[in-house]
């Protein structure tokens, strides 16, 4: 997080590409180094509560990268006229619409998907990563970047979601994106009792328990920690 | 820091668009939302028959449904006497529509039973005709329901479609997720030989009676708890009717 205040504050006036080198570090910093949920471990209770499959976490991410993005956007666009006082309910105010945007849209177009996700579509609200990022980026900065900021850090987000529910829906249900993979029937591509040396394998149902997403978020942070030394804290 | 009277009137002003943007929204997508819910409500009555169609429901458009729905599916309401209600009747009880599909399961389970309305769809196939029946109950977090179809014996089960509003993925909401569930009640049965009463009932470990126990979802010990109690309540509001069309 204090990585980000410090290229705030040390914003060049001089006109700049709509990409320019600090755009692309908006984007490509929550992906790695400022990972809003293994490096910043925020966000964590719908990262556990939707990843028991792929599918319900991609339609998940695009919501989030819509809220996100356009939360950022309105509230760098506001940001001179809110009132300090109130600044969080306005910002409230902004996520809230923008999910009930989202979630009377969806009911429209893919009514199946929606009721998989209602509950968690108005969850998006209650997501610490969006106030964070509007808290610690927009207020202070310029509308592109402001959205570029927030699109960056949903992706970070989704990309974890969906890592996770890859890992839980293949093991947990044996499937991916509903498609039968792996598991004792002749429904699953790789039926496990046709093959003797495969029988012992059946999927594990502590997987699709919540308990579980910590377990690999747990893993996860341990193997992106090991993989980038920046991360360690050496003190 | 701005003043007391800025902060009232830019909160008002951003609340007064907020409200105006999503209530102008809502109003302009609400006959997409409401044909969208009937469709899911016929989808869910089409599948408990699933096993007599042509096609997979889930492969069928929505236009198909309509036109399976409207060409082979007759719809009655009816009351806890047995008695059929009229159109003009059900329109009088607050259902503009007046027809089965319209009827709000959920709020009629909020009645008491003497004044239900029960919503009784009749499929007719080329050979056979089934009886979907709707009931309704509580899960674990919030409304289970269920479409069942009986066959004209009104005893034996053809095929159940559950629904729920918010069970836990992965646990509860397996009723609806795992086919594998809704499919073990194919064959069951209502009443034993002696034409009593016995329900099906969802059990832990392995169903031993084959016409009147399924196998549980696991770790959903509440939901299928609520699965039990629906049909046996459920059900028992639309014997009146079973027996009047029996008698016939």
């Amino acid at each position: 997080m204090a990585d980000t205040n410090t290229t705030t504050q040390a914003e060049v006036k001089d006109r700049k590409p709509l990409f320019g080198k600090r755009e692309r570090k908006l984007i490509t910093d929550p992906l790695n180094d400022n990972n809003p949920i293994t490096v910043q471990v925020l966000g964590i209770c719908s990262a556990l509560a939707i990843t028991t499959q792929v599918s319900p976490a991609v339609v998940m991410t695009l919501a989030v990268i819509f809220v996100m993005g356009f939360s950022s956007l309105f509230t760098s666009l506001l940001r001179h006229s809110i009132p300090k006082q109130v600044r969080m309910i306005v910002m409230l105010i902004i996520i809230a619409f923008l999910v009930t945007v989202v979630e009377l849209s969806l009911k429209a177009i893919n009514y199946p998907i929606y009721q998989e996700l209602s509950v968690f579509i108005g969850l998006i609200i209650t997501n610490c990563i969006i106030m964070g990022r509007l808290e610690a980026f927009a207020m202070a900065d310029k509308p592109w970047p402001s959205f570029i900021d927030g699109v960056g850090n949903a992706m970070g987000y989704g990309a974890i979601l969906i890592i996770v529910a890859f890992f839980r829906e293949l093991f947990g249900s044996g499937s991916l994106m509903g498609w039968d993979i792996i598991g004792p029937g002749a429904q699953f591509a790789i039926n496990t009792q046709a093959h003797w040396w495969l029988e012992w394998y059946m999927p594990n149902n502590l997987m699709v328990l919540s308990a579980s997403a910590l377990f690999v978020i747990g893993v996860l942070i341990w193997v992106h920690r090991a993989w980038n030394r920046d991360l360690v804290d050496v003190s | 820091m701005h003043s007391t009277g800025y902060v009232v009137k830019f909160i008002l002003m951003v609340s007064i668009v907020v409200a105006l943007v999503l209530a102008s929204m809502a109003t302009l997508l609400k006959p997409i939302h409401d044909r969208n819910e009937a469709i899911a409500n016929k989808r869910s009555i089409l599948n408990a028959v699933g096993h007599h169609l042509e096609q997979q429901v889930r492969s069928l458009t929505d236009d198909e449904v309509l036109e399976i729905f409207e060409t082979q599916i007759d719809q009655y309401v009816v009351d806890v006497e047995g008695n059929v209600l009229s159109k003009e009747e059900v329109q009088e009880r607050g259902y503009s529509g007046g027809m089965a599909e319209h009827i709000n399961i959920g709020r009629e389970r909020r009645k008491p039973e003497s004044e239900r309305l029960l919503p009784v769809f009749v499929f007719k196939s080329a050979t056979d005709q089934f009886f979907i029946v709707a009931v309704h109950g509580s899960g674990l977090w919030d409304d289970i329901w269920a479409h069942i179809a009986l066959e004209d014996d009104f005893n034996t089960i053809a095929g159940v479609a559950f629904g729920h509003a918010a069970e836990t993925p992965g646990l509860g909401a397996e009723i609806t997720d795992d086919p594998m569930f809704s499919e073990q009640f194919r064959g069951t049965k209502l009443f034993n030989e002696e034409g009593e009463f016995k329900s099906v009932r969802v059990v832990k470990g392995r169903a031993r009676d084959e016409y009147h126990e399924v196998d549980g979802v696991t770790g959903a010990t509440v939901t299928n708890d609520g699965v039990t109690n629906m049909f046996r309540r459920g059900l028992q509001n639309y014997f009146a009717y079973f027996e009047k069309l029996q008698t016939q």
